[in-house]
């Protein structure tokens, strides 16, 4: 099996967990984040444990950069492993301070030390870790025992990161204090990293690569951006199913505090922070927020009108989920609208159509080298 | 001293010097006993568990006169004493501290396990996720996390071991300097009615028991905060 350059992952594991059979199969690119979707106890955790080494799936094979780490004859246990694990639960050692957390694998490791190490100042700085080296983990708060974890992974000098979850056990505001780091790190490291999260506004923030499970299976696997807009998987029927754009800043208005952005095949004007003209962001536009017209409305309080053409649709109940593309002839970026079906009959909407897409709301937020 | 006659003083230092020898055996042994209980899956550990746990419900007296059959010239306790041209290891120091091993082992090994059964299997998961090998996650991580559970267990194994009397008296009987512990002493200075003597002798336990629970408390507590 040729690994392609760097840390390219090929995993299956196959074998029953608790009461049911988990089966699947994947790979992740060698860099970027790889999400591992799916509901509560689809077999997510089992399979970031079997990537591990901490768990043991009878038939299984695990591949990391060409290194073999199981097969049928092989298994490389977790100490060997050159990955960094982050648990639902920070788990700090309690009897060290954070410092010494921070140095405890970084020590076994320092053999490793050269180009494209990862420097103790270098994840102090990235996580905002200095206050705390002298502190006890007890005396933490939740979000920055998550974080120091974190810091504690990274500075075993990982091949691969694994994160079960690291947001899960976390308040909502302690949550988004820790995930502009989770970008951050994601922007300045060119490790792989396996992120599980059963939280689709993470997922969105995060993930370059999606692996979709349901009950210890692999629905589907690819690009998150082609995922989340492919009618056959259960991404676009969600609630809050959205669609993630990359954009290139134009302007930024600092009365009105919106971003005026160029995205493949049309312009669009997005909140956001104060960004340099010719940065890339992203954006993120939620299915319920786009609705659909076929004459250019007179006047309106919505600010994003684009041309698009109907690729293809789906009824999900009394909605129907209608997969748009941008421009004139539908050959740009992708977005996703939700709406009644009683308006797709009333308009006479139809797969082929040219359309005005309305986007109410559009929120742009900072990414790092998502590489699809 | 002349409150108390020489061969009680002889008595007291004998007593620390098997509750000494006998704790630090039975840490040495205990441990991995301890943790192997703690983290074993097969099924037959609980047996293990209760052979361990039995001296706390036997009689001392049934635990003796096992001890007594076993160290005596016929067990394996006379053959091996043969090797050395001895007839026996009962009546003998060195078994006293193979009694008091096996007498003081349950109240070492228990605090030790439950340590190691509280701490769960997260810690050295993680140590091993950061490259520590099942050694070195033992030595940094479970047994600085197990902490109060060795300091339990030796703290009880050394006072169970001074204060143990019905086995020593089966095994040991009361050969001054060599099996004649505390306990014993006291035994004697009641039989003949040396009150003074066995109260001093007596009143001296409590004070020791007492402070050394307490100095193990103190040091734990000052232990975990600058530790920390």
């Amino acid at each position: 099996m040729s690994a392609g350059g760097g840390n390219e992952i090929h995993a299956s594991f196959r074998g029953a967990v608790g009461r049911f059979d988990l089966d699947v199969a994947f790979q992740a690119p060698s860099s970027g984040v790889t999400a591992l979707f799916g509901p509560s106890g689809c077999g997510k955790t089992t399979v970031l444990r079997c990537l591990a080494g901490l768990h043991r799936m009878a038939q299984g094979t695990c591949i990391v950069g060409g290194e073999v780490w199981q097969d049928e004859s092989r298994f490389t246990p977790a100490h060997k492993r050159p990955i960094g694990y982050v648990f639902q639960e920070a788990s700090l050692f309690q009897h060290l301070s954070v410092r010494r957390n921070l140095l405890y694998g970084a020590r076994a490791s320092a053999t490793r030390e050269g180009a494209g190490a990862i420097a103790f100042g270098e994840v102090v700085d990235l996580l905002g870790l200095a206050a705390l080296l002298d502190r006890a983990p007890e005396k933490l708060s939740g979000g920055e025992r998550q974080r120091v974890a974190i810091g504690r992974a990274l500075l075993s000098q990982p091949r691969v990161l694994l994160m079960d979850e690291p947001l899960s056990a976390l308040d909502r505001n302690t949550k988004d204090e820790i995930l502009p780091f989770l970008e951050r790190l994601h922007a300045t490291l060119s490790l792989p990293v396996i992120y599980i999260s059963h939280d689709l506004g993470e997922v969105e923030r995060l993930a370059d690569t999606l692996v979709l499970m349901e009950q210890g299976r692999v629905i589907a696997s690819g690009r998150f951006v082609d995922l989340q807009r492919d009618l056959s998987l259960p991404l676009i029927a969600a609630r809050d199913a959205s669609a993630r754009l990359e954009a290139v800043v134009r302007a930024y208005d600092p009365a009105y505090g919106l971003l005026s952005l160029d995205v493949d095949g049309g312009r669009m004007i997005a909140h956001g922070k104060a960004a340099a003209a010719g940065s890339r962001q992203f954006l993120r536009v939620r299915a319920t927020d786009v609705s659909l017209t076929r004459q250019a409305p007179q006047a309106t309080s919505i600010l994003n009108i684009l041309a698009a053409r109907i690729l293809a649709s789906q009824a999900h109940g009394h909605d129907m989920n209608v997969v748009l593309g941008l421009g004139p002839e539908g050959e740009g970026a992708r977005i996703v609208a939700r709406i009644t079906r009683k308006s797709w009959d009333d308009l006479g909407l139809s797969d082929g159509l040219g359309v005005l897409a309305q986007v109410k709301s559009v929120s742009a937020f900072a990414f790092g080298q998502a590489n699809p | 001293m002349s409150f108390l006659p020489p061969d009680t003083w002889t008595a007291v230092r004998l007593t620390v010097e098997l509750a000494a020898i006998t704790t630090f055996i039975l840490l040495i042994v205990g441990t991995p006993l301890a943790w192997w209980l703690a983290r074993t899956n097969v099924w037959w550990k609980e047996g293990v568990a209760t052979v361990v746990a039995l001296p706390i419900v036997l009689p001392p007296t049934v635990l003796g006169f096992y001890l007594l059959v076993a160290l005596g010239p016929q067990g394996p306790g006379g053959q091996l004493a043969s090797l050395w041209g001895a007839r026996t290891m009962a009546f003998t120091f060195e078994g006293l501290v193979i009694g008091s091993v096996i007498y003081s082992m349950p109240f070492v090994v228990q605090p030790i396990r439950n340590a190691f059964e509280a701490m769960g299997e997260r810690p050295l998961e993680v140590a091993a996720t950061l490259r520590a090998s099942p050694l070195r996650a033992f030595w940094t991580v479970a047994v600085p996390l197990a902490r109060p559970g060795f300091l339990t267990g030796a703290v009880l194994g050394f006072a169970h071991t001074v204060g143990e009397f019905g086995v020593v008296l089966m095994i040991g009987g009361n050969i001054p300097g060599q099996t004649k512990v505390l306990s014993v002493a006291i035994y004697d200075y009641v039989e003949t009615s040396q009150w003074r003597e066995a109260s001093i002798l007596a009143g001296g336990m409590v004070i020791f028991a007492f402070t050394v629970i307490l100095a193990m408390t103190l040091i734990e507590k000052r232990v975990a905060r600058v530790g920390a």
